[in-house]
């Protein structure tokens, strides 16, 4: 691959020159999707008027599929949020956790993938494109199956709750794509940066962290905070392995509640917290990503 | 063969390591249809997919507004919304509505949870697909178009002959980074009981108690699918790439 490719897909000594525009958007938006794993996820505000709209042809359904003597379905709803907002709450600590083991762990990866010495690079080239192309549901599965309840360190036993196993579980793929964003981004430098460097008599570690590193920080901030934003919303995954978080209580309530035509509203809702936390992410990834489009 | 299926027998008397899916032909059974149908449902939603996407893209090249506005918001609900949501939507939602009366009187789908999978899978793919195809037929000249048009294409045939080819082209690498990840997400479909690779392997594994191998095991499964998939794809891009473009 060639060092440029991220930000310069199209070489300006193209001998199809045909093409529009719209073909170097889309190589680079290809070439970075690679790197980064995901597409990157554009919210607007117009999306949350949608969800809005949604949540109100909901609570028409249930209005008119109840009886009269039962409460709105705003008052029901409205009982159930405090329990509700635990849950999100409690999805919103397992994505911190996991982004923080996740970052920390391919960081390192991502350096090591970055070594001259080819055994290193090389293994860690195969465990990071491992945990890449494995399914977040496998991976999740895996930690829930294979971590014991609990581990004794020198004769202090720690508990592992099933929630720590399920952050564990998604901690590993965001490992992967962090590794890969660190490669991606320490790549996109130009050779020319490590070569006038190189003539300035650095070192390969001075040049990595007094040049190329905090030129990549602000290339892996749009990226790594996309990441999150879908972690986020990968955290319901969950709840297909048995920790109550927010989709699971609300499957409870319902069932508690036992009212026909419920679905739609209460599952807007949800989605609703999810986008209210989302937005401002998204929006910022957008923001930070149009300042940091520099061309080196 | 049946000497090689006892190997399995041996290797766990010996080590330990219980592959039931080998040396139990119950099991295997199992494990190979979970496999075809991870296979099948896969390739199913990748030219479902596909097909939506091209038909998404010709339909925003459309004169109607509305047409139009349709496929924008049919992309920004698929984008924007976690594919298990999705899922449920389609299943639950929709799939409660759809029910009639068997001869015993209760309720049966009109439509059954694989048919829902990959429907909903489809869509799920389709939506980035058509920005993908979108980008790409935005990519082809008006020139080229119009130099169809003097040779007498029709405007269908100048989409199928012309159009299409290039802009497939130029979309590969985007396509491909969609399909791979519409292969993992089809794990997803274990949430409405699927039987996929993932749904036998739990079947498999609270039977005969052998959760760290089949754990092994489906995990090597996966990376083996997904990273042939990845393999063959990249050799194909590499085949059909647009000389000079891209680097």
């Amino acid at each position: 691959m060639r060092r440029s490719q991220w930000l310069d897909p199209l070489p300006r000594g193209t001998d199809l020159p045909v093409l529009l525009p719209a073909a170097a958007g889309l190589a680079r938006s290809a070439a970075s999707e690679r790197i980064t794993g995901f597409p990157m996820l554009r919210l607007r505000a117009a999306h949350g008027v949608a969800l809005l709209v949604l949540f109100a042809v909901g609570c028409g359904i249930a209005e008119a599929q109840g009886q009269l003597s039962q409460p709105s379905i705003l008052t029901t709803i409205w009982k159930w949020t405090p329990l509700l907002l635990r849950g999100f709450l409690f999805n919103l600590a397992i994505s911190f956790l996991a982004m923080a083991l996740g970052t920390v762990a391919g960081l390192f990866l991502g350096f090591a993938q970055i070594s001259l010495f080819q055994p290193v690079k090389k293994t860690a080239w195969l465990t990071t494109h491992f945990f890449r192309n494995a399914p977040w549901l496998v991976l999740l599965f895996y930690c829930m199956f294979l971590l014991p309840f609990q581990i004794t360190v020198f004769g202090v036993t720690i508990p592992l709750p099933d929630w720590i196993k399920a952050t564990f579980g998604l901690s590993l793929p965001v490992m992967a794509n962090v590794s890969e964003i660190l490669r991606g981004a320490v790549q996109s430098i130009p050779t020319t940066q490590w070569e006038s460097a190189a003539s300035l008599a650095f070192t390969r570690r001075q040049t990595m962290w007094m040049i190329i590193l905090p030129q990549c920080i602000k290339r892996m901030l749009p990226p790594w905070m996309n990441l999150y934003a879908i972690l986020t919303m990968a955290t319901v995954l969950v709840s297909i392995v048995g920790v109550s978080e927010m989709m699971t209580l609300t499957r409870q309530a319902l069932s508690a509640e036992n009212r026909p035509g419920l679905l739609l509203a209460f599952y807007s809702y949800v989605l609703f917290w999810f986008f209210i936390y989302c937005y401002p992410i998204s929006r910022w990834t957008v923001r930070m990503e149009a300042k940091y489009a520099v061309n080196l | 063969m049946d000497s090689f299926w006892d190997w399995f027998r041996w290797l766990h008397d010996a080590t330990g390591i219980n592959l039931t899916i080998f040396y139990d032909k119950f099991d295997r059974g199992r494990f190979a249809s979970g496999f075809l149908t991870t296979v099948r449902i896969s390739a199913i939603c990748i030219v479902l997919s596909v097909a939506i996407g091209i038909l998404g893209a010709w339909l925003q090249g459309s004169r109607l507004r509305i047409t139009r506005n349709v496929v924008h918001w049919y992309i920004q609900f698929f984008r924007n919304t976690p594919p298990l949501v999705q899922l449920y939507f389609f299943y639950f939602g929709i799939g409660s509505l759809l029910r009639s009366a068997d001869g015993a009187g209760s309720a049966v789908p009109l439509v059954s949870n694989v048919t829902w999978a990959i429907i909903s899978l489809s869509f799920f793919a389709g939506a980035f697909n058509v920005e993908i195809f979108r980008s790409g037929v935005e990519a082809v000249p008006k020139t080229t178009i119009e130099a169809a048009e003097s040779l007498g294409f029709s405007r269908l045939r100048t989409y199928l002959f012309i159009v299409l080819p290039l802009a497939f082209r130029i979309s590969l690498p985007a396509l491909n980074n969609n399909l791979v990840n519409l292969v993992k997400t089809t794990t997803l479909a274990y949430a409405i009981a699927v039987p996929e690779m993932l749904y036998v392997s739990s079947q498999i594994w609270s039977d005969e108690l052998n959760v760290p191998v089949m754990m092994n095991v489906l995990l090597i499964c996966y990376f083996v699918l997904v990273g042939s998939l990845v393999y063959v794809m990249h050799r194909w891009e590499r085949a059909i790439r647009v000389p000079g473009f891209g680097a």
